[in-house]
């Protein structure tokens, strides 16, 4: 038991710290990173609440794929952030302050954190438990019974974002060449290759 | 054929006012003059109609809203029909005057139409007149009272190049406001404690309203003396008496026709008309009556005062005019209201052909009014001199004594004078007292207006004198209309306005002898003689020296029980019925003194009392009064409130908001604006701990 | 089970599925030149679907375990949405195939962004809400930018998203809490535990977060920044739409989580509500007087509108809710007009914006002017025009249920506030001469003008039936 908690507070406090750095390092590369790191810890978390499937595939698709598609994308756009930065050191006070006020004030909350009567048995109304059942049969249950308007919703937002990023981004340049794959396999040797028998010394 | 009466000024005035251009000048002029005319033939026509009781001709729903039903109406009684008579006959004559008077007038430029907007001024007028006379119930008769209040104020104001005439416009409109509030003030008594405003109703509350009383800041007031005051302050502003007597003079500023039609024969007898229309009510009041008598017999003493030392010759006849109304009242003071009216109807004669006299002098010497610079002009202008002539006779009263023959002016001012004296009251002889000496005076400064102008020699600028001539026809015809009125009007209608049996002549029943009303119902057409007034001479009432008692309500007058004020006139003795004649005798002499044997005296006498003579000639101070008292305390506050509330506080709290602090927080808002991205997110993280700290600090509601 | 789940949600089903089939048709017959008919295929699409819902029985229908209400309130904000947005659509054709915009996914993203109002304000849980929030916002993100050429386009699109993530970001958060203290995301769940029990600050906190989130998408002050950039920035006929069919789903949104969500804790949450809609009604008022940009000056209107609106959402009451309504069909109308108008405002070809660009534009097309300064006197409020009855019924809402302060507050702002309305008028009228715009305007603009403007003044006689209409929805959202 002890090590359950032990690891715990190692993870969430590892989350935490790094989320804080992510934002505060100073190098991007540095960033996405500490960003990694993050999302390792929250994997640890998944598991320690039993949800391996989930922390699996936190590791697999966030560390292994969008986070490295970050790397990639920082390292090469290569933005000064720094520069960015130096705008909002003159709000700096202002903004701590506010930040300060909003953090005590969540304090406050968190220090008379309740929770309704009625909330945990809301809860267990959902949330399938662990012991019962697979992590995927649940998550199956979820997202494609249970939430399946949700889910699908889901889906019209991607394609949203899909169309979004060709509207804006596709650009027909008229003056490059392009692969015309099915030109390419109906090119015929015989209408295109034409032999010639060129003399030595002499041009066509 | 009343309704034609009523509306045809107002047609007249639409379609001269808003049709001349489309019509043409000369055209707009014809029809509202037409119109005119036509409303007096049919006055006349009506007059001489007889209605047993007063007749009601609805026109069309005014006002319902709960208790308070009003009509607009026609009331047709005597009343009326004197009055209808009154206005619509000046009226036209004066519309057919002015077609002579304001042709080529100097105030305006060549080729600037105005005419047509005077003639639909007057029309104006001449409708909202006959508004007020013939309603059936108050409100409209404010209606009426508040439109001769309108057309008088934009006739005042007429010469709007002169800034004297827009002040005396002003003027005249501002104090008339006084009064009018009075007279409002009484009409919502009369429905507060009635809840009715038609004559009909309020009529035979008379007596009911005497009976009761109320209470005001402590003081028990009893409801008639109450209504009957407010209604006669309304009548003092209107009619010029004393106190809010200062814009009649100043009105003099309008042209000559109006101060003829409106200033002189009509809209300021309004008050003694409103008067003798409530006198159901006023009989009930004998404070009123009396207070009524005191400032009536009082204005007509001071207003003489003052006319004996004027010099410009419109003025003379406006505080004549001030002087003859305090006569109307003194009379309707006492109870003699048939007097006060009689004396209205051949004041509005022989005053209107002073006035339109006047103007035509004033015409023939190019608008100079000022008496000094005339003299002997009676060979240049005959017609206008012989038309003075009358109506000075007529207004000092000329008469053989002790007969009714004389002139208009001789009949009806002896009647008011013997009735004061037939009242046995201590007002009463105050009055009579008062009055004689304003007769007197009236002599004065009428032979005195005659002779500074006709007579002596020529003063003033030659040229002037050299170019006086007549009047074209168009305003010598109306002068000679009115000439024929003044001689005989008083000795025609005598015996029906004053005599004891007048009540046949006001449509008035006796309250116990209901047949007796309906055998005077026989005689319709031919009361208007004097012989119809001899037949029911010695009826069953000739013997006992008592009137009435009569209906309220029934008739145009009321008379209350006891009053027999005008069967006691006819009594008094000899001295009295001679005392007016004397007064007038003596006012010719000293004027002949004066003005014709010693043309130094004048001035001598004004050197030597000096403090008298500026005391008349400054009106008695009172403008320079109300100056001090009213007009400076009201500008103070006035500009108090418009340079440190409206302008301080106000237009400085809207400029401040508008011009000042909304710019700024425009501008302020702008900056904010910045376009960076993440000042937008900080503004919104504000907002957020904004609303957050108020809940912490406020706490969860 | 799932047979009447999908026929409770038929409208929003039927648009998803021509949205997907109108992209596969743009993308594999011809792209671009197939624009014009998805576009008014989408139009056509949306009307059709204005009526179905219209004259969809009544009753209160949920489905998928609570997370989709299809109640009366829901249908009429729907046909509000539909309208807006199929007329909106339809005055965009003329301007993006002359700017060179024509692109077919413009329809689309239209029609999945209005799939998105239609789910939020079906709502019945707080991830529907969000999901519902995200498709529409992310859609109007793309169309902002949609001039990918212009600095200024792209720069609108960059900060609505940035922003809008911002307050996506309160949202969850303020979710989250809720979550935390109830146990449940679903508004029928949210409710009981509220009736139950006691209020805690976790949940006020949480109220807090998800009502700033909101407000950012009706674009109440403080959380309007973005609202005059994105306006100005987006290409026309996008600043149109944003100014309707979106306005009227967040406001819808906004009434359906206060009062399906947290309908007993009134109290609190009309302190947050009388708050942005004070500030909102005085910024939109003041800082639009500043504005030469016409586009810039809409947006602060509409963010004084969208103040007047909350006012009528903070009354807490059914004829708060019946108010807020009606103020937005009313607005809704008003801005089809205005836009129609806009979106005219060339000069040799080229969009002017300015609006000194309007001087004495009464001589120039004496009926386009009378019928703008029509509008700008109902934008006004001004009697006796639609505009100030919708006022109206929102300062009576408020008198009604004690915030009398808020109401003379309103009637302040208003008066500050009509003067850059009246100015417009005055420009038009009284102005210095300019040259004159020489917009042609198609015949299907000057009909939404010209109907904008007839509503405006005919429609005082009953509003057009939309009084009851409102009060039935307001009723039902309240039970």
């Amino acid at each position: 038991m002890t090590i359950t908690v032990f690891a715990f507070y190692l993870f969430a406090l590892t989350a935490v710290a790094a989320g804080l750095m992510v934002v505060l390092s100073r190098n991007p590369v540095h960033s996405v990173l500490f960003l990694i790191l993050t999302f390792f810890s929250a994997a640890g978390l998944f598991v320690l609440m039993g949800a391996e499937f989930v922390a699996m595939l936190l590791v697999i698709v966030y560390v292994g794929a969008v986070a490295v598609l970050f790397l990639f994308v920082v390292m090469m756009l290569d933005v000064d952030f720094a520069e960015l930065k130096d705008g909002l050191a003159q709000y700096m006070p202002v903004g701590l302050l506010v930040g300060i006020i909003l953090l005590m004030e969540l304090g406050l909350v968190f220090g008379h954190w309740i929770i309704a009567d009625g909330a945990p048995a809301l809860r267990q109304a959902v949330a399938p438990m662990p012991e019962d059942t697979h992590n995927t049969v649940a998550l199956g249950n979820l997202i494609y019974t249970k939430y399946i308007y949700l889910f699908q919703t889901s889906g019209l937002i991607l394609l949203v974002a899909m169309i979004g990023a060709i509207v804006l981004t596709l650009r027909h340049r008229p003056d490059i060449k392009r692969q015309n794959v099915l030109e390419q396999m109906y090119r015929d040797p015989a209408k295109t290759m034409q032999l010639k028998d060129v003399k030595p010394g002499q041009g066509l | 054929m009343p309704t034609i009466i009523l509306f045809a000024p107002l047609i007249g005035a639409l379609l001269c006012g808003f049709g001349h251009r489309m019509i043409g000048e000369r055209a707009a002029m014809m029809i509202a003059t037409g119109f005119l005319f036509l409303a007096a033939a049919l006055s006349w026509v009506v007059f001489f109609q007889h209605y047993d009781h007063p007749e009601s001709i609805p026109l069309f729903r005014w006002v319902d809203s709960g208790a308070l039903s009003v009509d607009w109406g026609i009331r047709m009684d005597r009343l009326t029909q004197i009055m209808l008579v009154v206005v619509t006959t000046v009226s036209s004559l004066v519309h057919l005057y002015s077609w002579g008077y304001m042709d080529k007038d100097p105030q305006w430029k060549e080729g600037e139409s105005y005419k047509p907007r005077f003639f639909a001024y007057l029309s104006f007028f001449t409708f909202a007149m006959l508004m007020l006379v013939t309603s059936d119930n108050l409100l409209q008769m404010f209606f009426g009272w508040e439109g001769v209040g309108v057309a008088s104020y934009l006739l005042i104001g007429f010469y709007y190049r002169k800034p004297t005439a827009n002040a005396a416009a002003m003027k005249a409109f501002i104090v008339n406001r006084v009064g009018d509030f009075g007279f409002a003030l009484g009409i919502f008594g009369l429905f507060f404690l009635t809840d009715s405003i038609s004559f009909g109703v309020i009529f035979e509350k008379g007596a009911e309203l005497s009976q009761t009383s109320f209470n005001f800041l402590g003081m028990d007031v009893n409801a008639a003396e109450a209504v009957a005051f407010l209604l006669f302050v309304g009548a003092m502003g209107k009619s010029a008496q004393l106190l809010l007597h200062t814009w009649l003079p100043d009105a003099m500023e309008g042209p000559t026709p109006v101060s003829a039609l409106i200033h002189a024969a009509t809209m300021v007898t309004a008050g003694v008309f409103l008067v003798c229309r409530m006198s159901p009510i006023m009989e009930y009041a004998p404070g009123t009556l009396a207070f009524i008598t005191v400032v009536g017999a009082s204005t007509a003493f001071f207003a003489a005062t003052i006319g004996l030392v004027q010099n410009d010759i419109k003025r003379v006849i406006a505080y004549s005019t001030c002087s003859q109304l305090g006569y109307m009242f003194a009379a309707a003071g006492v109870g003699v209201y048939s007097a006060a009216m009689f004396h209205l109807f051949t004041h509005a004669f022989f005053k209107a052909m002073l006035f339109l006299g006047a103007g035509s002098v004033i015409h023939a010497m190019h608008h100079e009014q000022d008496m000094r610079n005339y003299g002997n002009l009676r060979k240049k202008i005959p017609i206008t001199f012989a038309a003075m002539m009358i109506g000075t006779l007529a207004i000092t009263g000329v008469g053989i004594p002790l007969t009714h023959f004389g002139f208009a002016g001789f009949l009806s001012k002896d009647a008011i004078i013997e009735s004061t004296f037939a009242a046995h009251t201590g007002v009463g002889s105050y009055a009579f007292w008062l009055l004689v000496m304003a007769a007197a005076m009236t002599s004065f400064y009428s032979w005195r207006l005659i002779f500074l102008t006709f007579y002596g020699k020529e003063r003033g600028d030659h040229h002037t004198h050299e170019h006086a001539h007549e009047s074209p026809r168009v305003m010598t015809i109306p002068l000679m209309v009115l000439a024929v009125g003044s001689i005989f009007a008083g000795m025609i209608w005598y015996s029906s306005f004053f005599d004891e049996k007048f009540d046949r002549f006001f449509g008035m029943t006796v309250a116990e002898a209901h047949g007796e009303a309906e055998s005077h119902g026989e005689a319709t057409d031919d009361h208007g003689e004097t012989k119809a007034d001899d037949h029911g001479a010695k009826d069953d009432h000739g013997g006992h020296h008592t009137m009435g008692p009569y209906v309220a309500g029934q008739g145009a007058l009321y008379v209350g029980e006891g009053n027999n004020v005008m069967l006691e006139a006819h009594e008094v003795p000899k001295w009295v019925k001679m005392s007016p004649f004397i007064a007038m005798l003596l006012g010719f002499s000293l004027s002949w003194i004066f003005y014709i044997y010693n043309p130094e005296l004048p001035k001598r006498l004004a050197a030597q009392q000096r403090g008298l003579y500026a005391f008349l000639l400054n009106k008695w101070y009172f403008d320079e009064l109300y100056e001090v008292i009213f007009v400076r305390p009201a500008k103070w506050i006035g500009t108090f409130l418009w340079k440190k509330g409206d302008g301080g506080v106000i237009d400085g709290g809207i400029n401040g908001l508008a011009l000042g602090i909304v710019p700024f927080v425009t501008r302020t808002l702008g900056r904010w604006q910045s376009g960076y991205l993440f000042h937008y997110a900080f503004a919104m993280f504000m907002g957020l701990a904004a609303i957050i700290t108020w809940f912490v600090i406020g706490g969860a509601g | 089970m799932i047979a009447a789940d999908l026929s409770t949600v038929l409208p929003e089903l039927l648009l998803a599925i021509y949205a997907m089939a109108a992209l596969m048709w743009g993308v594999y017959l011809g792209k671009d030149t197939q624009a014009r008919t998805i576009l008014w295929a989408t139009v056509g699409v949306l009307f059709v679907l204005a009526v179905f819902v219209g004259f969809a029985p009544e009753g209160t229908r949920t489905a998928f375990g609570g997370m989709f209400t299809n109640d009366g309130f829901g249908r009429f904000a729907k046909v509000v949405i539909l309208l807006g947005a199929a007329i909106m659509l339809a005055l965009s054709e003329d301007y993006l195939t002359r700017n060179d915009l024509m692109k077919f996914e413009f329809p689309i993203l239209i029609a999945l962004a209005v799939l998105g109002m239609m789910m939020m304000v079906s709502a019945g849980d707080l991830m529907a809400l969000y999901m519902g929030l995200e498709l529409q916002s992310l859609a109007l993100y793309v169309v902002a930018s949609f001039r990918r050429d212009s600095l200024r386009s792209t720069e609108a699109g960059l900060k609505y998203f940035v922003l809008g993530a911002l307050s996506s970001g309160l949202l969850l958060y303020g979710a989250s809490l809720t979550y935390g203290y109830t146990g449940t995301t679903t508004f029928a769940g949210i409710t009981s535990v509220l009736e139950s029990e006691d209020m805690s600050l976790g949940l006020l906190f949480g109220i807090v977060f998800m009502c700033c989130g909101l407000a950012f998408k009706v674009s109440a002050a403080p959380f309007h920044m973005w609202t005059p950039d994105v306006y100005e920035g987006s290409p026309t006929p996008v600043t149109g739409f944003f100014a309707t069919a979106p306005k009227v789903a967040a406001m819808a949104l906004f009434a359906r989580l206060l009062h399906d969500g947290f309908g007993a804790a009134v109290s609190d949450w009309q302190q947050i509500l009388a708050f942005l809609a004070l500030v909102s009604m005085f910024l939109g008022a003041i800082a639009a007087i500043g504005q030469r940009n016409i586009k810039r000056l809409m947006a602060f209107s509409s963010i004084g509108h969208m103040g007047f609106a909350l006012m009528g959402l903070a009354a807490g009451t059914v004829e708060g809710v019946q108010a807020m309504l009606i103020y937005m069909a009313i607005y809704v109308a008003m801005n089809i007009g205005v836009f129609a108008f806009i979106l005219n405002m060339e000069k040799d070809g080229r969009p002017v914006m300015d609006i000194g660009s309007l001087g004495l534009y009464s001589r120039v097309e004496p009926a386009r002017a009378a019928m703008l300064a029509v509008l700008m006197f109902s934008l006004a409020g001004v009697p006796p025009l639609v505009g100030f009855f919708g006022k109206f019924y929102v300062l009576m809402a408020a008198v009604d249920a004690g915030l009398t302060w808020l109401a003379v507050a309103g009637v302040v702002a208003s008066v500050i506030g009509a003067f850059y309305y009246l100015r417009i008028i005055y420009l038009m009228y009284f102005g210095e001469p300019a040259d004159a715009l020489d917009g042609k305007m198609p015949v299907v603009h000057f009909a939404a003008l010209s109907a904008s403007a007839f509503v405006m003044v005919f429609g005082i006689i009953n509003l057009f039936g939309v009084e009851d209409i409102a009060a039935a929805a307001a009723a039902t959202l309240l039970q």
